[in-house]
C-alpha cells in the first residue's frame, strides 16, 4: 500500500516540478501527517463500495421487478411500467436524496411509523430506486433481443410465462445485458459520492472534511478522483472477466 | 369417445386490418395426416399457429377433442403439451444442451423427476437417430439435427397432435430426407399430425387429406390422390404446376 502511494505520488508529483502551485506534503507518504491523511482518504473506500454494492443489488432486482409488467399484454401493466420508469428517471438524483432523507422520515412519521433513515440507507434507496428505472429499461431491451421464437417454443412444450422467463428468455437476456448494467453499476459507483451531502463517510466526504482542515483542494481531490479511478479500473476488468466466463457458450 | 382431433368451425383471423383467415372449416381425425399447401402469405402458417394458440382468433370454433380451445389464458395453458409444433426456425433454446432442451418441459410442465425426463427424452433422441448428441450445445449440430432434436423436444411432452410449420424450409437440401424420414416414421406410428409445407413428395406418401390455402381461404379441401391427380379449382392446377414442374 505505501509503495503503491509513494510511486502514485511521484507520478503527481512530477506535475508539479515546474511550478509552486502543488503542496504534495498533504499526501506525502513518507511524513507521519502526510500518511495519516492518506489513510484517513482511502479509509472512505469501504463505505462507497458497501453502498454501490447494496445499491446495485437492489437496483438489478427492482429493475426486473419493474421491468416485467413492460412485456405483460395487459394494458394496464404496461403503463405502471412506463409511469415508473418516466417519472424516476426524471428526478435528479440529488433533489431525490435530499427527498428521501430528510422528507420520507415525515412521511413515515405521519403514518404513525418509526423508521429511521440513516445516511446509509438514504444514500442506497436514493441510488438504488433512481437506477432501477434504467436497469428495467436495460432488461426489456435484452428481453425484446430474444427472438419471439423462443418465448413460442417454451408456449409449445408447456412452460408458463414465468416458467419461460426464468429458464429460457432470462439466462440468454442477461449475456447480452451484462455490459449496460455494467456500465449502470459504475455509474452508482460514482454517483455514491452524492451521499457525502447528508453525511455518509466515504471517499468524497473524507476529502471534502480533510480539504476543510488543510486547505489543499487541489491535492486533496486530485487524489480523490485518482481513487475512482483505481476502484472504475477494478471493476471493469472484473466485468470483462465474468463475460468471457459467461458469454462462452452462446455462439447462436 | 369422439374420433376427431381438431375441428375448426368459420374460424376468422384479422391482423389488424388484414383478414388473414377467412371461414376455415377443417376436421382433422385422430391418426390423420393432414398436408397444408399453398403460396407464402396464405395463411397456412396462421392456421396452425391458431390451432396451439399462439395467434388468438376473433371469431369461430376451435375444437380439441371436442372440448372449445378460447384464447383465455387458461384455456391455452392447459392444452400446451398436448399439441406439440415444431418451428420452421428450430428454436431450440440455444443456452442449454439438446438434453436439457428436451427435458425442460417435461420437468417444468409435467412435474417429472429428472431420472423419468432423461429416459424419455433418451427414447425420442433415439427415434430421431441422434442420441450421441445429447451432451452437445445446438449450435454444434447441423440445421438438420437441430430440427431433429426439436422434433424430439416436442414428442417428449408425448402429445395428441404434431403440428408442423415448414420443418424443412430452413434447412440445405440434403439434410431435407432426414428430417422427412424422422417425420414419416412419426406417420407410420399413427401420430395425428398438420403439417405446413411445400414437400409434395411427402404429402404423397404420407398425407390422407391436402388442403390448398390462398389469400386466406381454403380453395382446395381433398383426398390426397385426388388432389394432385384430379385438382377442381384453376388456381390449385396452377400452383401444383409451378412446384411439381422441375
Amino acid at each position: 500500500m505505501k509503495k503503491l502511494c509513494l510511486s502514485l505520488f511521484a507520478l503527481l508529483g512530477l506535475c508539479s516540478c515546474t511550478s509552486d502551485i502543488w503542496g504534495w506534503y498533504v499526501i506525502n507518504p513518507n511524513t507521519p501527517s502526510g500518511w495519516i491523511n492518506i489513510k484517513f482518504l482511502v479509509s472512505g473506500m469501504g463505505n462507497t463500495i458497501l453502498i454501490s454494492v447494496t445499491a446495485a443489488v437492489i437496483s438489478i432486482t427492482l429493475g426486473l421487478v419493474v421491468a416485467l409488467p413492460g412485456q405483460s399484454s395487459k394494458r394496464v401493466w404496461r403503463i405502471v411500467n412506463r409511469v415508473y420508469v418516466e417519472l424516476i428517471r426524471s428526478i435528479p438524483l440529488l433533489p431525490m436524496l435530499f427527498w428521501v432523507f430528510y422528507g420520507l422520515p415525515i412521511i413515515f412519521k405521519s403514518m404513525g411509523l418509526n423508521i429511521p433513515i440513516d445516511p446509509f440507507w438514504g444514500a442506497v434507496i436514493t441510488l438504488a430506486i433512481s437506477d432501477s428505472a434504467f436497469t428495467a429499461e436495460i432488461y426489456r431491451s435484452g428481453i425484446q433481443s430474444i427472438a419471439r421464437g423462443q418465448a413460442e417454443a417454451s408456449q409449445t412444450i408447456g412452460l408458463s410465462y414465468a416458467q419461460s422467463m426464468r429458464y429460457v428468455i432470462l439466462p440468454q437476456a442477461i449475456r447480452r445485458i451484462l455490459p449496460p448494467l455494467a456500465n449502470q453499476f459504475i455509474y452508482i459507483v460514482k454517483m455514491s459520492a452524492f451521499a457525502s451531502v447528508i453525511g455518509m463517510q466515504e471517499l468524497t466526504r473524507r476529502a471534502n472534511e480533510l480539504v476543510v482542515t488543510e486547505y489543499r483542494p487541489l491535492e486533496l481531490y486530485s487524489l480523490l478522483i485518482l481513487e475512482y479511478l483505481v476502484l472504475v479500473l477494478i471493476i471493469s476488468a472484473g466485468v470483462r472477466w465474468l463475460e468471457r466466463h459467461m458469454g462462452s457458450d452462446e455462439r447462436q | 369417445m369422439p374420433n376427431t382431433a381438431i375441428e375448426l368451425k368459420n374460424l376468422n383471423k384479422w391482423f389488424d386490418d388484414f383478414h388473414a383467415l377467412k371461414n376455415i372449416n377443417l376436421t382433422v381425425n385422430k391418426g390423420e395426416k393432414v398436408v397444408i399447401c399453398g403460396p407464402s402469405g396464405s395463411g397456412k402458417s396462421t392456421v396452425v399457429r391458431c390451432i396451439n394458440k399462439l395467434e388468438k382468433h376473433q371469431s369461430g370454433t376451435i375444437l380439441l377433442d371436442g372440448k372449445e380451445l378460447t384464447n383465455n389464458s387458461k384455456s391455452v395453458a392447459s392444452i400446451q403439451g398436448d399439441i406439440g409444433m415444431v418451428f420452421q426456425q428450430f428454436n431450440l433454446f440455444p443456452h442449454l444442451t439438446v438434453m436439457e432442451n428436451l427435458i425442460l418441459g417435461p420437468m417444468k410442465a409435467q412435474r417429472q423427476s429428472r431420472q423419468k425426463a432423461v429416459e424419455i427424452a433418451l427414447h425420442y433422441l433415439e427415434r430421431v437417430r441422434i442420441t450421441d448428441q445429447a451432451q452437445k450445445m445446438p449450435s454444434q449440430l447441423s440445421g438438420g439435427q437441430q430440427q431433429r432434436v426439436a422434433i424430439a423436444r416436442s414428442l417428449c411432452m408425448e402429445p395428441k397432435v404434431m403440428l408442423f410449420d415448414e420443418p424443412t424450409s430452413a434447412l440445405d437440401p440434403e439434410m431435407i430426407s432426414e428430417v422427412l424420414d424422422v417425420m414419416v416414421e412419426l406417420a407410420n406410428d399413427g401420430m395425428t399430425m398438420v403439417v405446413v409445407t411445400h414437400e409434395m413428395g411427402f404429402a404423397r406418401k404420407v398425407a390422407d387429406k391436402v388442403l390448398f390455402m390462398d389469400q386466406g381461404q381454403i380453395v382446395e379441401q381433398a383426398l390426397t390422390e385426388n388432389f394432385f391427380n384430379s385438382p377442381k379449382t384453376q388456381r390449385c392446377q396452377t400452383f401444383l404446376n409451378q412446384i411439381l414442374k422441375h
